[in-house]
Parts: C-alpha cells; sequence; structure tokens
C-alpha cells in the first residue's frame, strides 16, 4: 500500500495549465496585510499566490485546508468557511490538506487555538470573491442583470428562468474575471453551514481505518529505525557496542544520529532495519556507553526544593496596580499560601514518527504528522542546506498533538537517518521514548498573597511564579534575568478588579528540554491563582461565586461566563450531603472557559467526579458540535492532568515510561460531562481547544475544599487518597 | 525467518517473519493495513485490537508464531457484519472520532461488546472499554455511541443481524 497523495504543486500545474480551471487564492506576500483576493487563473502570477480553491471544468471541486488536523476538526471547519461562502454543500467539494508551500504563508500551523478564529474572515472573502465572479460570469453568458442570479448548491441560478450552470461549466469565463477585493459576506442569518453542527468530512475515513497519520507512510524500499536516547537529559554517546544488534535478522545497520531542539542537542544511536520488530529488538540487544556529564544526579525532589527555595526572591514584576505592600501589609486578615505542579508529557496516543527521503539528486520528502508545515518547510531547508524547492513535505492527519507537534525535533532525525542512507527510511518513537524524552510542560510553581478587608472584600493580591521557562529552550539569547510572560501568563489578566495587585516571576534553570502543551502555562497557574481565589473567597466567609461576581462589577466576557454557569449548574441549589462543588474560570490567550464540578465524597479524603459544566466563550461559533467535543477532550486532559502521575525524575532520567505508570483518564473514570457555549455574535472569535483546560483542575480542587474541607494545593493529586 | 500462512479479512497471505513479530507489525507492514495502530506495544491501550476468532485481541501482544493458518483475523478494513456497520455509522451519527487515532481500535472493541453483549449497561461499557485508551477524550461520547448500536440493532434498523463470527 502507498500513499498516492498528488503533490499539490504538481497538481495545480497540471490542471492550470490545460486552461480548464478556476483558481482562486490570496496573494501570501500580503499575509500580513489586508487579504488581497487573486486570480490565479492568470498565468504570471499563479505560482506565488496561495489557491484555496480549484474548480475544474469536470465540475471537481477543490478546497485547500492549511491547518493541519490534528482532531480538532479545521478539516471540516476551514473549509466550511469558503464553502458556505461559496454555496457549496459538504459532499461537493474535496479537501486538500496543504504541505507548508511557500504560497500558502507562514500560517499553515495549528496552534494557540487560531485556526478558525484566525480564518474566519480571510478563508469566507475568498468563497464570497468566488462566488460573485461566478454569478458575474454567468450573467454575462446569459446576458442577464447580476442582480437576476443566485448561487445556491453549486451552481448559479437564473431566478426568471430557472436556467442554471454549474460552477464547472464556468469556469472558463469565470477565470478571466477581476476579482472583486471587497466582496459581500453573507448574513449570519442566511448561514447554511456556519454555526450549524455539520458533520466533518474526516471522521468517515477516521472509523473505517482509511485516514492517513503520519505513521502510515510506506514507500518501496522502506527501511525501518529505532533511536536509543540517552534517557539522562544532557548526556554524551561514548561508545557502543553494535556486535550483538547486526546478528539480529532484519537489522542492516546501526548509526550514529543527532536530536536537535531549540537548544537542546543530544546524540542518539539508530538500529536501520527492513522491518521496525527487527529495528525494535535490534535496539535491545545495543550495549551503549553513555557519558552522563554528571546529569544523572537530577531528581524532581530535589528540585522541588530548589523553587521553594527561589521563592523566598523578590522577582521580576509581571503587573502592578495600586500598592500591593501597603495594602497587605495594613491588612489584617491574611492569607498565604504554596501551589505546585509537575511536569507532565503530551502523550498524544500517535508517537512520534516521521518518514523521509533523501535522494540521490538530493531532494528530500517528508511524510508526518505535525503542527506546523510552515516551520517544517522554512527550518529543514536551512537546518539541512537545502533549498525550499527541493523539499516536500505531505502533512498527513495528526494522531493528536496538543503541543507536542509544535517542535520538529523528531522530523530532523529523519532527516539525518535518510540524509546517510539515500533510501526512505520510516522512523517510529516507542510509547517509552514519547513518554521519557520529553519536551514536556514545565512545573510552575505559585506564592500567593492575599488580604481581606473587614468588608470581606480582597484589597490586595499578589502571585509570584517561581519556575523554569520554555523560552530557554528556544531562544539561545534568551535574557534570563527578564521577566519571561509566557511562564505568567493570564495570572495579570483575569477581569477580577482588586485595588491592590503585585504579580512577579522568579526564573528557575533547568536542562530538562521543555514545551507547549494544551493551554500552555494556563493549564498550572490557572490551578493556583483559582484555588487561591477560592481559599480567600472562603477566608472572607463568601460563597465562592458570589465572592467572584462581587470582583465583577463591570461588564465582562468573564462576568457574563460566571452568570451562565451559575445558572447552569444550579449553584443556588443546595446539594445534598456529602457531594461539593467548586468553580473556577480561566481568560487567556487562547480565549475563555469556566466549569463548575461535582463530587461526592466517599470517605474522609476520597472523592468521586459525578459532574462537570463547562461553559466556554467563543464570540462566534463554526461548529458548535465540534466545540463541544474539544470542550469534552479538554475536560477529560485536564482530569488527566490533575489527577494522574506527572513526569517525575530519577537520577537524571524520567521515572516513568508508558501507559501503566503515566496513566490517561479511562472511560470508567470519566465523570458527566455538559458544555455550554456562550456565542453572542459580533467581531471577535475566540478560540476553541485550549481553554476547555485551565479550569478544570481547580475547579475539581474548589470541589473537593467545599466536600472534604480538605484543601489541595498540589497537583496532581490522587482524589482516592487526599492529603 | 519463517513463512507463515494467514487469513486476514478472508484472504490468504503468506509472510515471512521471525515467530516473535507482533501481528500489529505484520497486519501494518507485511498485509498492507494501516488502520490497525500502534500506541503502546505493552497491550495497555488498545489501538491496536483486532479480532482473532471473533474475539477482541491486542495485536502488539500477539506473535504471528500463535495465530494459525486457519484462525480467522479481521482488522478494521476487514469488518463487515450488520454490527460492525451500525457501529461504524453510529460512530460518524454522533461525530465520536476526534484524532481518530485511537478509533480503530475503539471500534473493533465496541463491535466485540456488542456481540458478547448485545444490550450492555454503563458499566459494562465501562469495564469492556477500559483497555481502550483516547488521549483526545472521546469516552462520553463513544458510550453514548455504544447504547445507540445497541438499541439501533434491538429495534431491528437491521433486519440481517447475526452473529457471524
Ligand atoms: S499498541 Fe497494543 S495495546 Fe497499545
Ligand atoms: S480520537 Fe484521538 S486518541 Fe482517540
Amino acid at each position: 500500500m502507498s500513499i498516492t497523495q498528488v503533490h499539490r504543486r504538481d497538481f495545480l500545474r497540471s490542471i492550470s495549465l490545460s486552461g480548464t480551471a478556476f483558481i482562486l487564492g490570496i496573494s501570501s506576500s500580503k499575509a500580513s496585510e489586508a487579504t488581497e483576493i487573486t486570480n490565479l487563473s492568470m498565468p504570471a502570477e499563479r505560482y506565488n499566490l496561495s489557491p484555496y480553491i480549484v474548480i475544474e471544468k469536470s465540475g471537481k471541486i477543490t478546497l485547500f485546508n492549511s491547518k493541519p488536523e490534528i482532531g480538532q476538526g479545521t478539516y471540516q471547519s476551514i473549509t466550511a468557511l469558503i464553502a458556505e461562502e461559496l454555496e457549496l454543500s459538504p459532499d461537493q467539494y474535496t479537501i486538500q490538506q496543504t504541505g507548508g508551500e511557500k504560497q500558502f504563508g507562514a500560517a499553515q500551523f495549528a496552534g494557540g487555538s487560531f485556526s478558525v478564529r484566525s480564518s474566519y474572515f480571510e478563508m469566507r472573502k475568498v468563497g464570497a470573491s468566488a462566488r460573485e465572479m461566478l454569478l458575474t460570469a454567468a450573467s454575462k453568458q446569459w446576458q442577464v442583470p447580476v442582480s437576476d442570479c443566485f448561487a445556491a448548491k453549486g451552481k448559479i441560478i437564473h431566478k426568471p428562468t430557472g436556467n442554471s450552470f454549474t460552477y464547472g461549466e464556468l469556469v472558463e469565463k469565470a477565470s478571466t474575471l477581476e476579482v472583486p477585493q471587497n466582496p459581500t459576506l453573507k448574513e449570519a442569518k442566511d448561514f447554511k453551514l456556519l454555526g450549524k453542527s455539520i458533520k466533518r468530512q474526516d471522521i468517515p475515513l477516521k472509523v473505517a481505518g482509511k485516514a492517513v497519520f503520519g505513521i502510515d507512510a510506506h514507500l518501496p524500499n522502506m527501511v525501518y529505525a529505532s533511536i536509543a536516547h540517552c534517557p539522562v537529559f544532557g548526556a554524551t554517546l561514548k561508545e557502543v557496542d553494535k556486535t550483538e544488534t547486526l546478528k539480529v535478522a532484519g537489522v542492516e545497520q546501526v548509526m550514529e544520529v543527532e536530536r536537535v531542539f531549540g537548544v537542546y542537542k543530544s546524540t542518539g544511536v539508530a538500529v536501520i532495519a527492513t522491518n521496525y520488530w527487527a529495528a525494535l529488538k535490534g535496539r535491545k540487544a545495543l550495549k551503549i556507553n553513555w557519558d552522563y556529564q554528571h546529569k544523572d544526579s537530577f531528581n524532581s525532589h530535589e528540585y522541588t526544593k530548589t523553587l521553594h527555595e527561589l521563592a523566598k526572591n523578590e522577582g521580576v514584576q509581571d503587573a502592578s496596580i495600586g500598592n500591593f505592600d501597603e495594602a497587605y501589609n495594613s491588612t489584617s486578615n491574611k492569607l498565604e499560601a504554596f501551589y505546585e505542579t509537575p511536569f507532565v508529557s503530551h502523550s498524544p496516543m500517535e508517537a512520534m514518527n516521521c518518514t523521509a527521503h533523501w535522494t540521490e539528486n538530493n531532494r528530500l520528502e517528508i511524510w508526518t504528522s505535525t503542527q506546523v508545515p510552515s516551520d517544517v518547510m522554512r527550518d529543514i531547508p536551512i537546518h539541512f542546506g537545502l533549498k525550499t524547492e527541493d523539499v516536500t513535505l505531505h502533512t498527513a492527519f495528526s494522531g493528536g498533538g496538543f503541543g507536542r507537534r509544535l517542535a520538529i525535533d523528531f522530523i530532523i532525525e529523519a532527516v539525518n537517518l535518510t540524509k546517510v542512507l539515500k533510501k526512505p527510511v520510516k522512523m517510529i518513537w516507542t510509547r517509552e521514548d514519547d513518554t521519557q524524552l520529553g519536551p514536556f510542560r514545565p512545573p510552575t510553581f505559585s506564592a500567593l498573597k492575599g488580604a481581606i478587608s473587614a468588608e470581606g472584600k480582597l484589597v490586595a493580591f499578589q502571585h509570584k511564579v517561581i519556575s523554569p521557562t520554555i523560552m530557554a529552550f528556544l531562544n539561545p539569547k534568551n535574557d534570563k534575568t527578564q521577566l519571561d510572560a509566557t511562564m505568567t501568563e493570564g495570572i495579570s489578566h483575569q477581569q477580577y478588579e482588586i485595588p491592590n495587585l503585585k504579580n512577579l516571576f522568579v526564573y528557575a534553570d533547568i536542562h530538562i528540554p521543555m514545551f507547549w502543551w494544551r493551554s500552555v502555562t494556563s493549564s498550572t497557574l490557572a490551578f493556583s491563582h483559582e484555588c487561591f481565589i477560592d481559599e480567600l473567597a472562603h477566608a472572607a466567609g463568601k460563597d465562592p461565586m458570589a465572592f467572584r461576581l462581587a470582583m465583577l462589577t463591570k461588564d465582562s466576557d468573564t462576568k457574563r461566563l460566571l452568570h451562565k454557569l451559575k445558572e447552569v449548574s444550579k449553584w443556588d441549589s443546595p446539594l445534598p450531603k456529602g457531594k461539593g462543588r467548586g468553580v473556577a474560570q480561566w481568560e487567556f490567550f487562547a480565549g475563555l472557559g469556566g466549569h463548575v464540578v461535582e463530587v461526592t465524597k466517599l470517605s474522609t479524603n476520597s472523592v468521586k467526579i459525578d459532574k462537570v459544566y463547562a461553559v466556554i466563550d467563543l464570540g462566534t461559533v463554526v461548529n458548535p458540535d465540534t466545540v463541544k467535543a474539544q470542550v469534552e477532550g479538554a475536560v477529560i486532559m485536564g482530569i488527566t492532568a490533575a489527577i494522574k502521575n506527572g513526569i517525575t525524575f530519577a537520577e537524571g532520567k524520567a521515572e516513568q515510561s508508558n501507559f501503566h505508570d503515566n496513566p490517561v483518564l479511562r472511560i470508567n473514570e470519566v465523570p458527566q460531562i455538559e458544555v455550554h457555549i456562550l456565542a453572542e455574535g459580533g467581531k471577535t472569535i475566540k478560540g476553541v481547544g485550549e481553554p476547555g483546560l485551565p479550569p478544570v483542575a481547580p475547579a475539581l480542587a474548589n470541589a473537593i475544599f467545599s466536600a472534604t474541607g480538605i484543601r489541595v494545593r498540589k497537583m496532581p493529586f490522587d482524589i482516592d487518597k487526599l492529603v | 525467518m519463517k513463512k507463515y500462512t494467514l487469513t486476514i479479512n478472508n484472504h490468504k497471505i503468506q509472510v515471512e517473519a521471525e515467530p516473535d513479530t507482533p501481528m500489529l507489525w505484520v497486519i501494518r507492514d507485511y498485509a498492507g493495513l494501516k488502520g490497525t495502530k500502534f500506541g503502546c506495544g505493552m497491550g495497555l491501550c488498545g489501538a491496536c485490537t483486532i479480532h482473532l476468532n471473533g474475539q477482541a485481541v491486542r495485536s502488539c501482544q500477539t506473535p504471528i508464531s500463535s495465530v494459525q493458518a486457519t484462525s480467522k483475523i479481521t482488522t478494521i478494513e476487514g469488518i463487515a457484519s450488520s454490527v460492525d456497520h451500525v457501529v461504524q455509522q453510529v460512530w460518524i451519527e454522533e461525530q465520536v472520532p476526534q484524532c481518530g487515532y485511537c478509533q480503530s481500535g475503539q471500534i473493533m472493541s465496541a463491535v466485540a461488546l456488542l456481540k458478547a453483549n448485545p444490550n450492555p449497561s454503563d458499566e459494562d461499557i465501562d469495564s469492556y472499554m477500559a483497555g481502550n485508551i483516547c488521549r483526545c477524550g472521546t469516552y462520553v461520547r463513544i458510550r453514548k455511541a455504544i447504547h445507540t448500536a445497541a438499541q439501533e440493532l434491538k429495534s431491528g434498523k437491521n433486519k440481517t443481524v447475526k452473529s457471524t463470527r
């Protein structure tokens, strides 16, 4: 079985040179400016432009999706933006995933809950321009006023006579027309796809085992690779004894290979074999001598102590309002708390893998699951000294990403191998590799202070974050004495009206590679922040929901969200004895979400999670069912991060290795999840993939307090054995 | 290397492999059926679930030497009975998959569950499906889809239901 994916460049060349297609796209040079829509059917400009719509004479319509499908539904939602304006139903077009081609620009990535909101108007404009051109083409053909024509289901119809042209029939005419730069966008009330729970086109493939993921690439004469990496971070390779490995049937070769992730570099030992099982067996038979470079003394226990110690430093300022010190010192009802969170792995179900082929004439072809096609096509040619036009990337469906596939370390590894081998090689990480080698979500520790006035108002608040930073791995010139605002994400942007606030950051050094993880630093800081707000509510003798709302006197999305949560969770109705509920919300770069969690107390120190009420604020929603799915998934991933093992280190290595000791939530542990979407319309569109995650752990911890009186201040926490 | 004859999705194929090669890699790389997925390699995640004589097994834990030439191996590409069909349809109806990577395994397990227990309770579903991990968190929908499939099969929406394996 082989992938017979037509390369986009060739595909476009062949169909457009024959003059039989109408191609409409965006000028990528203008990516950052106002979108300019261009008629790509005109030969001169064709190859510098991003063709999003290709209509062939035969009637075949192809729409291009430049946001990788990693489970979040862009395959449907991005192309639906075009299809809505172009009046196509979901079964009338084929979808092609872009592969980091220059003409599609630098925004071919899936991250930051950014895909739909960044494409919402741009893609609709492309679709609307095409619709207007097809209308003009038809009206010219019939010699009737455009106003007498309308588009519906892939046809232009002449109202008075009922005559119609399919889009295919209008290709020739439309491709000679000027592109309207300001097409009229449809009104929301006329939407047939947007705002509706349209079925995703990738799902029939996924239930039939036909969706092609990176790991499914298959090429003639392909060899397989498994790489032994030193589990101690910072170690170097001393020597390898490959004698036993070479005796394994199917093993062809053993070679050194470099892994590069930002400033982090390491050398591993790759076993190349005719089949993957042989590569794995050969890898087990390797005898490797690593030089640990004294990094084998690193352990989580000591590192935790370091972070506690560093908390004594003042740190650099993230934000300041009023005079925190004065207000805090002059108030008697004060609270201090320290919160901890662990390293975690991303653990997408499809482990890192990449298939690559460096040919004898120095052309490189890559098949992989990645969140960042544009980055791959920018960085791989530079790293390997190749011309961009000699590199081709096939972006497959991703078996999960969660931020892990924003990195390209595993792609560089596979290319390193094929560069030497000059034949196609499929490199697959084992689950153990995936669990132990990082990059991990950084642990953040938080020192919090709050002061409550005699009236029960929060008058002074401080959140000090103590943590290592991701930027130190990505940017060699990163200045560690400065604030790294990605590590204080969200703590100074909550809507609570607090008169005196001073938020701080203390940098902690580390050599363990770290990276973005779904909802990034908000996934840990929301826990400390929103749990501490809860502590303050109790210290003030207030209901936690009322306490929050009292700090939201001005209109805000957060206020609306909390009111919605209050309503759907029936917050004010008393719970039966032995049950508890907790609330948390979080606003950050990706958007805004909030949850109420209900738990049942099983014993003095154990609970069961009964139900999660989730509200996500979007402004505008493209596919409500996809949003619900994303929030359900975020809630489940959030519970895993809250109650299951994180990654801990001993002797320089991650102590966990696979799903038995780095477990994720299973079906029998999943509570009821009820998702509500706030979509009031308007121009601000918030993200979908991440906002459902940050409030999970704090809402759960707050519910645990309400049910048991136990205040959890450390993630992960074992809900069967709370301390 | 040894020669093996296998019956996968009713097709006989000849394979030359080491006896300890897991069926997972045989199915994917020798038989070229990529729907069966690698998730953990340790029997912990269920992504590699196939049917061996009608029973759901983890193909990563099933060496080729343990499989008879007459054993019926069924993968996601080969499921064809009415139960299978209903499950796949319901999976689309309920929009279960997100990334989809675990879903071949989820469906193979769900089909085996429904064949053994046409009327599973929530607890039955939880205990049978607990071996299948979904990192995207599609569990709520999996549970609902299995109930819906059970109802559709019972209400005779599909008249040809019979236990075929
Ligand atoms: S790959 Fe077989 S159970 Fe995970
Ligand atoms: S759908 Fe992604 S792992 Fe289950």
